[in-house]
C-alpha cells in the first residue's frame, strides 16, 4: 500500500494528499491525533512536490505516537505534566524515517505515559474506535491504530511496553507489530518501562510493516541495548511451506485470565488452518509460565516507571503551576496535579515494590518468573518455528466498560505481555471479526526472527481479506 | 584522640576525562556559564539514554588497581533514586552491588607517627548531579540556583573503612589519595569541586553523624575539629549525639543540622535497564601495565639511589610534578644537596607564595645548586636568588650580578679580616680575655665590609688564626 501510496504521491501531488488528510482529521470525531505539525509537514510537502526526493518513504506522512520525541513538535505523552515540553532533539526512528524523506505529520493519542489498554487514560480524553465509537481503539497507542485504520494516516509509529502496538492493531482491524527487544533504538522513546518496550510500527499491510521496519529497525550507539538489524523485504513473500506454527494451550479456552471470547477463539482457528492450507503445519505446545507472566511484567513495569517518572518535578520543563515554595511543597503539588490517577497507581506500586525489605519479595521474584518465561519461549522455539494465538482475549470493549475496575484491564494484557517479557517479536494481523469488531491474530517468532514472522504473516494476509476490510465511517 | 572515630567517603571528579560518564558533553566546564555544558542526556531529558564512557570504567579501573583493590570479573549500574533539584532525572546512575573495586588500602602517616594501612571498603563509579547555588546560607535561602554543567561529570567514590583516628589523620589519608590519583593523571586537583568528602564521626561507644560535601582539604580538618569538639561537649553535659547528616558550613567553620537518619533516604536500588552489565576481568592486565610508579615506591627509590633521609625522600614524591622536578634537577646537579634545597627551601617559598612547582625552572635550580657546591654563592645568596626569581624573574646569573651575590674572593675576605682586626683593638682585647660576643662583633665587621659575600664559618676561622698570629 505504501509503495502505491509512493508511486501516487510522486506522480500527484504530496501537498493535496496531506491536505485532504488533515481536512479528515479536523472533521474527525475520533479524536485519535493530539498534535497536528501541519505547517512543517505541509511545507516537507510542497518541497517534495517541487523537487521529489529519493528514499523508501519520499512524501509520504507518517503519525507519531506521542511519546516519541520530535525536535520542534510537542511531546507530552498524553499527559499533563508534560504539556508544552517540546523537546530538542528527534528520537533515533524519526531521524531515520526523515532521511528516507516520510512527512512528520502530527502526534497521536496514547494512554497517559503508555499506561493502559483502552487510550482512556489520555489527559486529552479517549480516542474512539472506528469500528464503533462507543468503543476503545485498544491501547496504549490507540491514537496510532486508530488513525490509520480510519485513513487519516497511511501508517504510523507506536510503542510496545506490554501490547501497547499489538492490542490497538487487534481491535481496530490493522497490523501492528512489536520487533525483538533491541532491534530498534529506544532513543528519543519517552521510557514507561525500559526494559520491555519496543517502539513498532502500524499499518494497513505485513508489507507496510516490513518496509517500515528495515527504516526504523538497526543498531544506534546512543542506545547501549540495541542491535544489528537483518533484511526484512526480501524474502517476504516466499511462504509458509514446510513452516511449523505451535500453539501454545495456556492461550486457549478458560487457561488463563478471564478467558478467551469464543469468537475471538474460533477466528484464530480458522486462521490456524489458512496456514495450514498454505503448506504450514501446527502442533500444539506449552508455556507453562504464563500465568505468572502479568504479575510478573506489572511490577516490573511500575518498578521501573516509578524510577522513570522521577524526572517529571516541573523544575526544567513542563507543568509549572501556582506559585513556588519550597522544593518539596513545589515538586509535590506538580506531581499531585500533572499525573492522572492510573499513573499514579503505577508509580506508588512500582515505588513499593522496590521499597526495602520488599525488593526481594517483588522485583527480584519478577525477575526471576521473567527468566522462566523467556525460557518458556526458548524451549518452544527448539521445536516450532513460531507460535500463533489471540492477540487480545477479547474484542474492542465499550469507552468506560472497565476504567474503573484496573484489574479487569490489566487481565486483558495476558497474550501480550508475555512475548515483551521474553523480549521477543510478535506481530497482530487482522483475522476476522467478532461482531462488527476487528479481531487479531498474534504470530510470534524467535528472538530477531521478524523476517519468518513477517512472511508467515504475509502469506496469511495475502490468502485472506480481513485487512481490506474498511470501517465506516471511511 | 584515642577514642574519635573517623570514616570518609570521597568524591572524586575524573576530570582528566575528555567527556562525561554517559553523554559526548566536555569535562572542561570550569568557569564558564551555568548551564552551557549540557546535552538532552545530562539534562535527563524525556527519551535520552545513558551511553557509558569507557575509558571513564579504565581510569576507575586504575585507581582501583593504584588503590590495591580487588576489582570486580563484571560490574554494573543502579539507579539510586531521591528527588533533589540538582538531579534533573530523579536518580542517579551509581553502582551498589558489585562495584568496580573492593577492599583495597593506602599507607598513611598516624598520629602517633608510625605508617599504618587505612582500609578502603570500596570504589565505585557514578555520575555527579548539578550543582546548587543557594542565595545565602542553606539554611536560609530565599531560593537556589542550579546549574547542571557539573551533571554526569565522572565520579569515583572511595570509600573507607572506619580507621582514622583524628582530623590530622584524616587529611593525611586525603593528601595521599590526591597523590596517588595526580600519578595516575585521572585527576586535576586544582578545579574547583573536583574532590568533595563526606565524613562519618563518632566518639567511642556514641552515635555518628555524617557530615556532608565538604570542599577541600582544610575544611576537612576544620569541620571534623569542629564536630568532635561539638560531640564531645554534648557528651561532658551528658547529652546523646543524634545520628543525623550535618553540613558543613565553610564560611562559619562549623557544621549545622540538615536532616535526621529518621527521615533516612530509601533509594530503592535497582539495575540501570538501560546500561548493560560488564565483564572487567579481562580488561585488567592491561591497564595495570599501565599503572606508573606510585608515591610509596618512588620514595623507596630516591632513597636507595640518590641516598636522600626517608622525610626528604617522601616530601619530594607527595606530588608528580615536584618528583618530576626533582629528578631533572637531580640528573645534573649532586643529589642529596639538590634534595636539600627543593624539599626544604624552594617548597617553603612556592607555598608561601601559594605557587605550584610549575613556576620554577628546573634549569634554575640546577644552576643554583652547582654554584653552592662550588662555593660561588653563599646559602643567604641562594635563598636570595631564588626569592627573586619567584617574585621577579630573571636568571640566577643576572641576580647575582645585579645584586652581586657572588661570594667574595679569598683574598678580598682575608684583607678585610686584616683591617678589622687591625681597626677594633679593644674588641680583640676582650676576645682575648674570653668574650666570644667580640669575636662575632668582630666577624660582624668582615661581613659588612664584604658586604655579605663572605662565609661566616670561614670568617671566623680566618679572624682566629689573625688573632694569633699578632
Amino acid at each position: 500500500m505504501l509503495a502505491e501510496l509512493k508511486e501516487q504521491l510522486r506522480a500527484g501531488s504530496a501537498e493535496e494528499y496531506l491536505s485532504r488528510l488533515f481536512e479528515k482529521i479536523e472533521k474527525s470525531s475520533l479524536n485519535a491525533f493530539t498534535t497536528l505539525a501541519r505547517e512543517s509537514a505541509l511545507k516537507h510537502a510542497r518541497d517534495f512536490d517541487k523537487k521529489p526526493s529519493q528514499g523508501l518513504l519520499a512524501g509520504v506522512p507518517i503519525a507519531i505516537k506521542e511519546c516519541i520525541s520530535t525536535k520542534g513538535i510537542e511531546t507530552n505523552c498524553s499527559s499533563r505534566i508534560l504539556r508544552g515540553y517540546i523537546p530538542p532533539y528527534d528520537a533515533h526512528v524519526i531521524e531515520r524515517l526523515k532521511a528516507e524523506g516520510a512527512i512528520i505529520m502530527g502526534k497521536t493519542n496514547m494512554d497517559e505515559f503508555a499506561m493502559g489498554t483502552s487510550t482512556e487514560t489520555s489527559c486529552f480524553g479517549p480516542t474512539k474506535n472506528p469500528w464503533d465509537p462507543g468503543c476503545v481503539p485498544g491501547g496504549s497507542s490507540g491514537g496510532s491504530a486508530a488513525c490509520v485504520a480510519a485513513h487519516e494516516a497511511p501508517c504510523s509509529l507506536g510503542s510496545d511496553t506490554g501490547g501497547s502496538v499489538r492490542c490497538p492493531a487487534s481491535f481496530c482491524g490493522i497490523v501492528g507489530l512489536k520487533p525483538t527487544y533491541g532491534l530498534v533504538s529506544r532513543f528519543g522513546l519517552v521510557a514507561y518501562a525500559n526494559s520491555l518496550e519496543q517502539i513498532g510500527p502500524l499499518t494497513h499491510t505485513v508489507e507496510d510493516t516490513a518496509l517500515l521496519l528495515e527504516i526504523i529497525s538497526g543498531h544506534d550507539r546512543r542506545d547501549s541495548t540495541s542491535a544489528e538489524k537483518g533484511s526484512y523485504l526480501p524474502g517476504l513473500k516466499d511462504g509458509v511451506s514446510g513452516l511449523k506454527i505451535g500453539i501454545p494451550k495456556e492461550y486457549f479456552g478458560e487457561a488463563v485470565g478471564e478467558g478467551v471470547d469464543e469468537r475471538v477463539e474460533k477466528a484464530v482457528w480458522d486462521a490456524v488452518s489458512v496456514l495450514e492450507g498454505l503448506g504450514a503445519r501446527w502442533q500444539e505446545v506449552s508455556l507453562p509460565h504464563t500465568r505468572f507472566a502479568l504479575a510478573a511484567y506489572y511490577v516490573i513495569a511500575m518498578s521501573e516507571a516509578s524510577s522513570n517518572l522521577a524526572r517529571f518535578d516541573g523544575l526544567r520543563y513542563g507543568l509549572r503551576q501556582g506559585e513556588d515554595r519550597d522544593w518539596h511543597t513545589t515538586f509535590s503539588e506538580i506531581r499531585s496535579l500533572g499525573f492522572g490517577p492510573e499513573v499514579k497507581r503505577r508509580i506508588l506500586l512500582g515505588t513499593y515494590a522496590l521499597s526495602a525489605g520488599y525488593y526481594g519479595r517483588y522485583y527480584l521474584k519478577a525477575l526471576k518468573v521473567r527468566t522462566l518465561i523467556k525460557d518458556d519461549f526458548l524451549r518452544a522455539f527448539k521445536n516450532v518455528d513460531l507460535l500463533a494465538s489471540p492477540t487480545m482475549p477479547i474484542p474492542a470493549f465499550r469507552i468506560g466498560e472497565r476504567i474503573n475496575d484496573p484489574l479487569s484491564l490489566y487481565m486483558a494484557d495476558v497474550f501480550t505481555v508475555p512475548i515483551n517479557l521474553a523480549g521477543v517479536p510478535a506481530i497482530s494481523v487482522p483475522c476476522g471479526f467478532a461482531g462488527h469488531l476487528p479481531v487479531g491474530l498474534q504470530l510470534m517468532g524467535p528472538h530477531f526472527g521478524e523476517a519468518t514472522v513477517l512472511r508467515a504473516a504475509h502469506a496469511y494476509e495475502a490468502a485472506t481479506p480481513f485487512h481490506e476490510a474498511k470501517p465506516e465511517v471511511v | 584522640m584515642e577514642n574519635v572515630i573517623i570514616g570518609l567517603e570521597i568524591h572524586v571528579q575524573l576530570n582528566r576525562l575528555q567527556s562525561k560518564l554517559f553523554c559526548g558533553c566536555s569535562t572542561q566546564y570550569h568557569n564558564s556559564e551555568p548551564n552551557t555544558y549540557t546535552c538532552p542526556v545530562c539534562l535527563g531529558l524525556p527519551g535520552s539514554l545513558p551511553v557509558l564512557n569507557r575509558k571513564a570504567v579504565e581510569y576507575g579501573i586504575k585507581v582501583g588497581l593504584a588503590l590495591n583493590c580487588q576489582i570486580e570479573e563484571e560490574t554494573l549500574f543502579y539507579r539510586k533514586n531521591y528527588y533533589y533539584p540538582d538531579l534533573p532525572k530523579g536518580f542517579q546512575i551509581s553502582q551498589y552491588d558489585f562495584p568496580l573495586a573492593t577492599k583495597g588500602r593506602i599507607l598513611i602517616k598516624g598520629e602517633d607517627g608510625l605508617e599504618r594501612d587505612i582500609c578502603i571498603t570500596r570504589a565505585h563509579m557514578e555520575e555527579d548531579p548539578g550543582r546548587l547555588v543557594h542565595a545565602g546560607t542553606i539554611d536560609k535561602a530565599k531560593y537556589t540556583m542550579v546549574d547542571y554543567n557539573r551533571c554526569g561529570m565522572p565520579l569515583l567514590e572511595v570509600v573507607t573503612e572506619p580507621d582514622l583516628r583524628s582530623p590530622k589523620e584524616a587529611r593525611a589519608f586525603l593528601d595521599k589519595l590526591k597523590s596517588i590519583l595526580e600519578y595516575l593523571d585521572v585527576f586535576d586537583g586544582s578545579l574547583e569541586g573536583s574532590m568533595r568528602v563526606d565524613a562519618n564521626i563518632s566518639l567511642r561507644g556514641g552515635d555518628r553523624t555524617e557530615v556532608k560535601n565538604i570542599s577541600g582539604f582544610k575544611g576537612v580538618e576544620k569541620a571534623l575539629s569542629y564536630e568532635i569538639t561539638r560531640q564531645k561537649n554534648l557528651q561532658r553535659r551528658n547529652i546523646k549525639v543524634v545520628q543525623e547528616t550535618r553540613h558543613f558550613d565553610e564560611l562559619r567553620s562549623i557544621t549545622v543540622s540538615i536532616r535526621s537518619k529518621e527521615e533516612a533516604h530509601d533509594y530503592r536500588y535497582f539495575p540501570e535497564p538501560d546500561l548493560v552489565p560488564m565483564r572487567i576481568a579481562n580488561w585488567v592486565p592491561a591497564i595495570k601495565a599501565t599503572l606508573p610508579e606510585l608515591p610509596d615506591a618512588k620514595r623507596e627509590r630516591f632513597v636507595k639511589e640518590y641516598g636522600l633521609t626517608d622525610d626528604h625522600a617522601k616530601s619530594l614524591t607527595s606530588e608528580i610534578k615536584v618528583a618530576n622536578f626533582y629528578e631533572a634537577v637531580a640528573a645534573k646537579a649532586v643529589p642529596r644537596l639538590s634534595a636539600v634545597w627543593i624539599a626544604d627551601v624552594l617548597k617553603g617559598e612556592l607555598n608561601y607564595r601559594d605557587l605550584g612547582i610549575d613556576a620554577f625552572q628546573a634549569e634554575h635550580m640546577v644552576e643554583i645548586v652547582n654554584l653552592l657546591s662550588s662555593g660561588a654563592i653563599t646559602e643567604d645568596g641562594a635563598v636570595e636568588i631564588i626569592r627573586t626569581l619567584l617574585d621577579k624573574g630573571g636568571s640566577p646569573q643576572e641576580i647575582i650580578e645585579a645584586r652581586g651575590l657572588g661570594k667574595a674572593g679569598d683574598e678580598t675576605v682575608k684583607k678585610a679580616v686584616r683591617e678589622a682586626v687591625a681597626e677594633n683593638a679593644a674588641a680583640i682585647a676582650d676576645y682575648r680575655a674570653g668574650s666570644e660576643r667580640a669575636m662575632n662583633f668582630i666577624v660582624g665587621q668582615v661581613m659588612k665590609k664584604t658586604r655579605g659575600k663572605a662565609d661566616p664559618g670561614e670568617v671566623h676561622r680566618l679572624v682566629k688564626a689573625e688573632v694569633e698570629k699578632v
